[in-house]
């Protein structure tokens, strides 16, 4: 049936949209409060996704694992293996300029891409881990149309379930003093470290907080896909997709990280639906050619409205407004 | 294991592929030390400027060494170009914020040439070259070649960092950006100065790159690790710790083969990266910290 295609389809979209949701909540923390430039998205994702992949299937020969474990703990076992890969990295590099970070968390996601093809005993290598449990997969007593149907709308509602209690703490803590002290250590780090800020600390926390949410992010995917391989993630393209997001949404505004990902996870879909329709010679070239466009879409947003749709909300933010009626 | 053997396999490999990040790492070095910012298109612009070379090489039918020149000039033209469009106006931003535009040209500039020239491997002449004998020391034409052509561009580069009038003007942008300024120096023409000669560092490092091993789209993105890890591991700002820094990184990722999986070996750059910075910010010889 027409409809039901299309609805499956709406579905597909949302879950999707609400996972990199909660990956762009993730880089707000990084970024948005912070400063910091975190190109390592992919392989913090990466993480999150096996280690849940690897708690929660049943045990398989030839890996570790296969531990059997309901699908939350395997979610919370996610956030702490990306904060744990994360903690090191961050307490080496935050001493510095983020453009150090910016260098290391490329490296990092390399060398996670790297451990993940070619350590089997933990990831099964290129053939990757297959039969991720699922949370509320079964509905036996529906036709089999409706119940996948109906899988996919439970699976969203728990996806939308852990965004909004994502986005509940986060967006507490931007209001709280700790959001507030960590804009002052983002906009002058100086001033901060007068007043007795711990700045390396508050960066660490930070960061790791980001990270934690980017490998439950992972894990969403892992069991929405129910399986995870090497190839799952482009992670240029994963870590670049988040950035614009954010960017795009608007930095430091958590609405705006949800916004972000909504639109260009929407234009980035329906252009591939697009590019599908192309004859196969031209395909190929049209996928990089969408590849250019979103980098381009960056630089336009960059240079003419580098605050993003929803600009960060300053409370007593006193400079003359440049767009109008967006700040209250 | 004897001696030749090590040297044969490991220590001369080591030393062209040495060679091959010190051209790129110089680049990020003086973009790191008169522009203050992390450059992270410098691999992909190294890309560009190994497959400018190829389709040189392929149009007209002449050698590589011929088509490198041409190369250096267009992406010189190239890197100036993306200054002038997409970096310029960002200059009065944190500078953060021009590192990650500099993500979306890399991006961009990766995307140009999977569609240009597709996602296949290429190479600039088929067929095996057999390494000559000097001595029981195995060595090709090219690896002297490219050992020979870093250390003539960095030599001359440094030369004219030295001696000539708009060399020192950048080495004064370099030390004190706002004394330089104060005494009179055309900021403009110092900053375009500086993406000629790195993008022209960036193409030559892309073609011996090309010329010692094959093309690959992705071929530059997988230098950005090793070349800044060499520019750290010499010292920002420092031209000779940028060549020093890369040969060091080029002979240990070949000698790392040694005690780790082969699969790791592109994690030895990551590693003396992350020491660098944990023991001596400021590179071997001392450099800036940002």
């Amino acid at each position: 049936m027409e409809y039901l295609g299309l609805l499956n389809y709406a579905l597909f979209m949302a879950i999707f949209i609400g996972i990199y949701a909660l990956l762009a909540l993730g880089l707000n923390i990084q970024w948005g409060f912070a400063g910091l430039f975190n190109a390592g998205i992919a392989g913090f994702f990466a993480v999150g996704a096996y280690t849940s992949a690897i708690l929660t299937t049943e045990h398989a020969d030839g890996r570790i694992g296969g531990f059997d474990m309901p699908f939350f703990v395997g979610w919370i076992g996610a956030m702490i293996a990306a904060a744990l890969v994360a903690w090191p990295i961050g307490k080496i590099c935050l001493r510095f300029r983020s453009d150090y970070l910016a260098i290391a968390s490329i490296g990092i996601a390399e060398i996670i891409r790297l451990v993940v093809k070619s350590e089997a005993v933990l990831t099964n290598g290129a053939r990757g881990i297959s039969g991720i449990p699922r949370p509320a997969a079964e509905f036996p007593s529906m036709a089999q149309e409706t119940a996948y149907l109906a899988s996919q709308a439970a699976y969203l509602a728990i996806v939308v379930v852990v965004l909004v209690a994502a986005y509940l703490l986060v967006e507490r803590q931007f209001n709280a003093p700790w959001g507030r002290m960590m804009r002052a250590i983002r906009d002058n780090e100086g001033a901060a470290k007068a007043m007795g800020k711990d700045v390396e600390f508050r960066r660490l926390q930070a960061f790791i907080f980001g990270s934690a949410l980017m490998g439950l992010g992972g894990a969403l995917f892992a069991h929405f896909n129910r399986s995870i391989t090497p190839e799952a993630i482009d992670p240029m393209v994963a870590t670049f997709l988040v950035w614009i997001m954010l960017i795009l949404g608007g930095s430091g505004n958590n609405r705006g990280a949800i916004l972000g990902a909504a639109v260009v996870w929407i234009i980035w879909s329906m252009s591939e639906i697009a590019t599908d329709r192309l004859p196969t010679e031209y395909a190929i070239q049209a996928k990089y050619i969408r590849l250019f466009l979103i980098g381009l879409m960056l630089q336009l947003v960059l240079r003419f409205r580098p605050e993003g749709l929803l600009p960060e909300p300053l409370r007593g933010d006193r400079r003359a407004p440049k767009s109008g009626a967006d700040h209250t | 294991m004897d001696f030749l053997e090590l040297i044969n396999f490991y220590v001369i490999p080591g030393i062209v592929l040495g060679s091959i990040y010190a051209l790129g790492a110089v680049g990020i070095t003086l973009v790191f030390a008169i522009l203050r910012y992390a450059h992270l298109a410098h691999g992909d612009l190294a890309t560009l400027g190994a497959f400018i070379a190829l389709a040189v090489v392929t149009g007209l039918g002449v050698s590589p060494l011929v088509a490198l020149p041409i190369a250096i000039i267009a992406t010189a033209a190239v890197a100036v170009g993306i200054d002038k469009v997409f970096y310029e106006h960002l200059r009065e931003r944190p500078k953060i914020v021009t590192v990650m535009a500099s993500l979306g040209i890399a991006l961009m500039i990766r995307a140009v040439v999977q569609v240009v020239w597709g996602v296949d491997t290429e190479t600039y002449s088929r067929g095996i070259v057999r390494p000559e004998n000097y001595f029981g020391l195995r060595i090709r034409d090219r690896e002297i070649l490219t050992v020979i052509a870093m250390i003539a561009l960095v030599g001359g580069l440094q030369l004219f960092l030295t001696r000539s009038k708009w060399g020192k003007a950048m080495r004064a942008m370099s030390d004190n950006p706002n004394l330089a300024l104060l005494s009179g120096i055309d900021n403009k023409k110092v900053v375009m100065l500086t993406w000629v000669i790195v993008g022209g560092l960036c193409a030559a490092s892309g073609v011996f790159l090309g010329l010692n091993t094959e093309l690959k789209s992705m071929m530059g993105w997988q230098m950005l690790l090793p070349m800044f890890a060499a520019a750290i591991l010499g010292g920002v700002g420092r031209i000779e710790g940028a060549v020093l820094g890369g040969l060091v990184v080029g002979i240990a990722e070949e000698l790392s083969v040694l005690v780790i999986p082969s699969e790791y070996k592109a994690a030895m750059a990551f590693a003396i990266l992350l020491f660098m910075l944990l023991v001596r910010p400021t590179g071997l010889l001392k450099g800036k910290v940002l």
